[in-house]
């Protein structure tokens, strides 16, 4: 069903604010307003705010938010790993755009206010960590590995450098999910449709060389649901961190039903 | 329109917290036109219907029409089979592989919307012009 407004269990809430440390300098005070929830409180999300003095740590998101965990508010829960967009755990909203933390520099956010919030359209488990079981299954379902019939060769399945070249720009995903909770179809539609990441996922088996498995996989996806949510709103390729192009992989797939068909 | 939701965590902010790219706007705003035009073919069959019905009938719906709030439903109408048949062409496009990277797709996306404009006046402008033509003449 389509929601355009948050459920009443969700809507949020003034929260607290964290006024900036004494003797900052105002011209290095920025404003970030964070997405807080406490499933052990019982109470609705909210938005607590915190100015903080930027010249106290380094130029990304993500510095601000470990920031005000190890200096401010030591209860911020947010996931984050490798500091340099390889593992895809601190991706969120900033600024109105999923992002990941880590490669999101600050001083490229013109509002006012930066505004901090879990990825879209999901449940949330606390704070900025969403639950993601629905997105991991969906490329789970995708069989993300090389499926064959033939006998296995004796050393390595071959592949040419031109065949091994249409993999670029798709091998690339660390699933941060930022692409497909940016997508409104995958925000009315996420149980049916599979978003954007699941179906870069499955294109970039579809075209790979060494598996034997085209058609089963394309039977997989031909349903309304499945592919056909997407209507090329653009907002996967829009916030891509890694730069790819799920639209285009969506399309190639929607190409490659139609070209079986004739 | 909250009903749908039954988990006990929190839904995280979506459409509340969300900026735009204008390829979002422009293809809400191809479904809010293929809506307007829906609608749109009803005033068609009107048209066409108070034709077969005699001059009565006709001159009725052409004084509804030509009154303000029915020049403005024409010009919404007018407005929006522009922008769906311009914007149309993308998707065709698309559907041939072309113009997916983003910043083609902003490109066109302005495009679409500035000659959807320009279009629409240029519709408009011809037809009270030639409206003028035919007072002229009568």
């Amino acid at each position: 069903m389509v929601q355009l407004t948050l459920p009443k269990n969700s809507t949020i809430q003034k929260g607290k604010h964290w006024p900036a440390p004494q003797g900052a300098d105002p011209k290095n005070v920025r404003q970030f307003r964070v997405y807080r929830y406490d499933p052990d409180s019982g109470e609705n999300p909210r938005w607590d705010t915190y100015d903080l003095d930027t010249s106290q740590f380094g130029p990304m998101a993500l510095h601000a938010i470990i920031y005000i965990k190890d200096n401010v508010d030591s209860t911020l829960t947010f996931r984050r790993s490798c500091r340099e967009g390889v593992c895809g755990s601190c991706a969120m909203n900033i600024d109105g755009r999923n992002t990941i933390a880590c490669t999101k520099p600050l001083d490229e956010i013109k509002s006012k206010v930066i505004s901090i919030s879990p990825l879209p359209h999901q449940a949330v488990i606390k704070d900025l960590v969403p639950d993601l079981n629905n997105f991991y299954a969906q490329h789970a379902a995708m069989q993300p590995y090389l499926k064959t019939t033939t006998a296995a060769p004796d050393k390595e399945w071959k592949q040419s450098i031109e065949d091994r070249e249409k993999l670029d720009g798709l091998y690339e995903c660390i699933l941060c999910a930022s692409c497909s909770t940016a997508c409104p179809s995958y925000w009315w539609n996420g149980d049916k449709y599979l978003g954007p990441a699941a179906l870069l996922q499955a294109y970039r088996w579809l075209i790979d060389s060494r598996d034997e498995a085209t058609g089963e996989r394309l039977d997989a996806l031909e349903d309304p649901f499945r592919l056909y949510r997407c209507h090329t709103i653009m907002n996967c390729t829009q916030v891509c961190p890694k730069g790819l192009n799920p639209a285009k992989a969506i399309g190639e797939i929607k190409q490659m039903l139609v070209e079986r068909a004739v | 329109m909250s009903t749908g939701w039954s988990d006990p965590r929190p839904l995280s902010p979506f459409t509340s917290v969300w900026r735009w790219h204008v390829t979002m706007v422009t293809s809400i705003l191809h479904r809010a036109s293929g809506v307007a035009l829906y609608g749109g073919v009803f005033v068609l069959v009107a048209w066409l219907a108070a034709a077969a019905e005699g001059p009565k009938a006709y001159m009725k719906l052409m004084s509804i029409m030509a009154s303000w709030p029915g020049r403005a439903l024409l010009f919404g109408f007018t407005l929006a089979l522009s922008f769906h048949l311009l914007n149309g062409v993308r998707y065709l496009l698309w559907d041939k592989g072309i113009g997916y990277d983003k910043e083609t797709a902003d490109r066109t996306a302005w495009v679409v919307i500035v000659l959807a404009a320009i279009l629409t006046l240029a519709i408009w402008v011809t037809a009270y012009w030639s409206l003028d033509l035919l007072k002229v003449g009568g």
